[in-house]
């Protein structure tokens, strides 16, 4: 594969997996069960674990550790070798293992227009309608404050 | 000294078995559920997860519960859940310029790009308790707007670009991030290391010092340049993938203080700041906290520090109120031996007393 190829399959896995981590585990799997799903074995055990969330001074300067989230990961293998790694905030390992499973998915030239046809896009679509929803409630909550003169005159 | 003690097993349990009956309060009355803690009381979940220093929504419900709605109790639990499990790494710093803002005002700027958003807040409400909510309130579906597809630069950026507001510090190539929670706290302390223990810092704490600032005690004339509250996404690094994944989003309020302006022979005179940044809505800490940055910042800009927010051993030593509880509370832990130690010499140095000035009334009393 080309670097060019390659930075865009990073992209289309990255995009995938933003997806699957904003979406719940139940709407996952109910996606998941309209496909055949390849045989696959578990890499890496599910398994939960910290990470140090970090900000930066002022917001665009050096780095400092805010606090920590919780977050589960796995990785899993599918029979024809594609590797898949599954990362999610919070504590739910059967997550983190469908997020991996896709992401091998999505790397299988067999199976990638497959799942980001009947899992990722679906998935995608309502993660946007939420988040315009949220837009618009929160847009109607925008004000104009007019300048008043203090004091005489 | 603390000397420990031993016995009584079996009134401890029956204490704990007590508390947990107490806990479940009436048993006709439905027993709370986390679900109801986290989306009815979410503010509290706010505050248990920045103090506790861990972003959860779930476990800090739980904590909240278990804790009876005592909520330095809850940040403890917390605090204590971290220490059983293993730490993967830290993410990538968040990018709170691109936050999906849910609310974001300027109290210095009327017209921002972006607009000044109200979002949910209890400002300009009448702080009149409310009887409808007392039971079976539906609230209306809230209102919707066009939303605006163009960005809401921070305000300190669009200052910034004119060169009124100082740039932030940047950090040198490779320098490590301080990390309290794996070294001890050593002075004087960077600005990484003080913003984490002011983000873990007690609230009330933080407020009362940022209010001291504003009566005069370290007076520094802030502005609120800006506060948001929104979704900001998450990536983490994964050396396993070999590129930064996407973890998913979490809620931050974040507050840019303006303060007064400084200058010198060599650079021209310009707005300085201070920072805040907390899990969730959590307005007041991020903007106490930011004040406190701001004192906190004394000695680099050449302040004379007389206040107790300019004094960073004495901030950072007193503003977790885990440290703080566990400290105050051992108080109430069994010293008979230290007491009956300290009672032997009160009883010597009063019969020593009696005996120099001849007073048989306090020598028969100290026998």
């Amino acid at each position: 594969m080309t670097t060019t190829g390659r930075n865009s399959k990073t992209a289309q896995r990255k995009a995938a997996m933003a997806v699957l981590a904003h979406s719940d585990a139940a709407e996952i799997a109910g996606f998941l069960a309209d496909i055949a799903v390849p045989a696959h074995e578990n890499l890496r055990e599910p398994e939960n674990g910290l990470v140090m969330l970090r900000g930066r001074i002022g917001g665009d300067g050096a780095p400092f550790n805010l606090g920590e989230a919780t977050v589960s990961r796995a990785a899993v293998r599918l029979a024809t070798g594609e590797v898949g790694f599954g990362y999610t905030l919070g504590r739910d390992a059967q997550k983190a293992r469908m997020i991996a499973l896709c992401d091998a998915m999505v790397q299988s030239a067999e199976l990638s227009d497959e799942v980001e046809a009947k899992v990722i896009e679906p998935l995608r679509a309502a993660m946007l309608a939420a988040r315009n929803r949220k837009a618009e409630e929160t847009a109607a909550t925008r004000v104009d404050f007019y300048t008043m003169v203090r004091g005489e005159g | 000294m603390y000397v420990a003690v031993k016995g009584g097993e079996r009134a401890i349990e029956n204490a704990h078995r007590l508390l947990a009956h107490e806990r479940r309060g009436d048993r006709d009355v439905p027993e709370v559920t986390l679900a109801q803690i986290s989306e009815q009381l979410s503010l509290g979940v706010d505050r248990v997860m920045t103090e506790g220093s861990l972003y959860d929504r779930e476990l800090a419900a739980l904590a909240i519960k278990q804790a009876r709605g005592d909520m330095i109790e809850a940040i403890f639990l917390v605090r204590a859940f971290r220490a059983t499990l293993p730490r993967f790494g830290a993410s990538e710093p968040v990018n709170t310029g691109e936050m999906q803002v849910r609310r974001r005002i300027s109290s210095t700027f009327k017209d921002i790009p972006g607009g000044q958003i109200l979002g949910p807040t209890f400002d300009y409400t009448h702080r009149l308790l409310d009887p409808q909510l007392a039971e079976g309130f539906v609230p209306e579906q809230p209102a919707t707007a066009e939303a605006p597809q163009t960005p809401a630069p921070r305000v300190t950026d669009i200052l910034g670009r004119d060169g009124l507001i100082e740039s932030s510090p940047q950090a040198e190539p490779d320098a490590p991030v301080g990390d309290l929670t794996r070294e001890p706290l050593s002075f004087p302390a960077d600005r990484d290391l003080r913003l984490q223990n002011l983000a873990r810092g007690d609230e009330g704490f933080l407020l009362a010092l940022g209010y001291s600032t504003q009566r005069g005690y370290g007076r520094n004339h802030p502005f609120a340049g800006e506060i948001r509250f929104g979704d900001v996404e998450v990536e983490f690094f994964a050396e396993d993938a070999g590129f930064a994944v996407p973890l998913g989003s979490i809620e931050l309020t974040e507050c840019q203080m303006v303060n007064q302006f400084k200058g010198s022979a060599t650079e021209a005179p310009c707005f300085t700041r201070g920072y805040g940044l907390a899990f969730g809505q959590s307005e007041r800490k991020t903007m106490s906290m930011a004040l406190v940055d701001r004192a906190l910042r004394a000695r680099e800009l050449d302040e004379e520090a007389r206040s107790p927010a300019q004094d960073e051993e004495f901030v950072m030593s007193h503003s977790d109120n885990v440290q703080a509880t566990g400290f105050v509370e051992h108080l109430k832990l069994p010293h008979y031996v230290d007491f009956q130690s300290e009672l032997g010499l009160l009883r010597k140095l009063r019969q020593e007393f009696a005996e120099a000035n001849d007073t048989p009334e306090l020598r028969e009393a100290a026998e």
